[in-house]
């Protein structure tokens, strides 16, 4: 079946099994491994990536259901001359990560709720990010650097 | 994980997916969000040979004041259920509860139909349906029918819901002004309820129940209790009377009588207050 999307601005098109969830089309497919795969089961949100510009967990998508969109992961975030997101500018300045594991999927899932919510109280940031789980228990620093970059309100997909 | 093998089709309109639902026979399943399906598929506890894609099928993704009740478009996804501002009005309990179900990134692709026809007695979505008296359209080859909520829930992961009928759309009772509660008691955030509690109290009461038995329920004796002028701690002590609750590594059944008592009891409460 053929696929054909847009990943971080650059069209692709291939044939794929129907059975292909996304996060492997991304990763093995198109060759972007920056998405990390965690549970496998919906739950830890270490695969979460845009779709159309929401926050989606890879492995529970098929890449035949994105037929059509456009996809962002974790490597289209910074700008073509490398500079930062602001998230991950944020990330960094708050120190927000401990053994990164999570962290493509919580950048995304953060980058996601700034766009529904600009201007996010603390619980409404640690109830965003409830679908992303940070096995360091890293939460306290991950909260402080998406409050941190709503506030210089500089976040946009 | 990698779900087993399948067809893949993608249905244009409703037409073209009743008719590959009727070439598909009973291997076929529909397809929408997923968010139900493909975690079972890739357990490989789901293995249909054929998947009919419905979640291109954008005119069945929308919010309509029908004058005394609301209609939701089955496609309708869970986020837009939540932010719907004629829900949030006329039916606040149904919005708050599409805005608990899962994590955000499911609620950004699993529907409120898919949630409907899975019926699952874990789910959020139908124990809601249940407590607003809402009614569920279906469209099959002969036509369409109504189902209420009531009869819909048959056993676990069982509906009414015919394997070649579409399930299209959410009638929902207006409840406008109603005193309403949503109890979920978990242990961790996006986790399932171990128990929870949907109730509303207006000109109509409705209390159901999340995982008290192999359907979402209706909290009966409660209800009738309320009905006979008992208070909220008399008609909550009776929450859990005739269920059979499951037992598994979250709880045993004697602990899910228990939080249904108290989540009962708590939901009574809040929603007499509104």
């Amino acid at each position: 079946m053929k696929v054909s999307v847009t990943v971080n601005g650059v069209p692709q098109e291939h044939e794929v099994e129907p059975r292909t969830l996304l996060v492997y089309y991304i990763r093995e497919v198109v060759g972007l491994t920056g998405t990390n795969i965690g549970c496998d089961t919906s739950s830890c949100g270490a695969c979460t990536v845009l779709v159309d510009g929401e926050s989606v967990k890879s492995c529970t998508m098929l890449a035949v259901q994105a037929d059509g969109a456009e996809i962002t992961t974790i490597e289209g975030l910074a700008g073509s001359d490398g500079q930062m997101h602001p998230m991950q500018e944020a990330f960094r300045e708050k120190h927000a990560l401990q053994c990164g594991y999570c962290t493509p999927g919580m950048v995304m899932a953060a980058v996601s709720l700034l766009k529904e919510h600009p201007h996010p109280t603390e619980a409404e940031v640690r109830e965003g990010l409830e679908g992303n789980l940070c096995r360091c228990t890293g939460y306290h620093n991950i909260v402080e650097a998406v409050l941190h970059a709503a506030s210089t309100g500089s976040v946009s997909a | 994980m990698i779900p087993a093998g399948f067809d893949y089709r993608r249905a244009a309109t409703l037409d073209e997916a009743l008719s590959l639902l009727a070439d598909g026979g009973d291997e076929a399943k529909l397809i929408a969000g997923g968010h139900s399906l493909l975690p079972l598929m890739k357990l490989r506890l789901a293995a249909p040979s054929m998947l009919i894609d419905i979640g291109r099928l954008g005119d069945l993704s929308f919010v309509r004041d029908g004058g005394d009740h609301v209609v939701v478009g089955a496609l309708t996804r869970h986020r837009d259920v939540e932010i719907d501002q004629t829900l949030r009005d006329h039916v606040p309990l149904l919005a708050h509860v599409a805005g608990q179900v899962g994590d955000p990134q499911v609620r950004h692709r699993g529907t409120i139909g898919g949630s409907i026809a899975h019926g699952d007695p874990a789910s959020d979505l139908p124990a809601a349906c249940l407590a607003l008296g809402a009614s569920f359209k279906a469209v099959g080859p002969s036509g369409e029918r109504t189902i209420d909520a009531s009869d819909f829930f048959l056993g676990f992961l069982e509906t009414a819901l015919g394997p070649d009928e579409v399930l299209t759309e959410i009638i929902v009772p207006k409840a406008t002004g109603a005193g309403w509660s949503f109890q979920k008691f978990n242990r961790r955030a996006q986790d399932w309820a171990i128990v929870g509690v949907a109730a509303v109290r207006g000109e109509r009461t409705g209390i159901s129940l999340i995982n008290m038995g192999p359907t979402p329920v209706r909290a009966s004796a409660t209800e009738d209790a309320l009905a006979g002028g008992a208070s909220a701690a008399e008609a909550a002590a009776r929450a859990a009377e005739g269920l059979e609750p499951p037992s598994d590594l979250n709880a045993t059944p004697e602990y899910r009588v228990h939080l249904a008592q108290v989540l009962v009891r708590r939901a009574l409460e809040e929603a007499s207050a509104a």
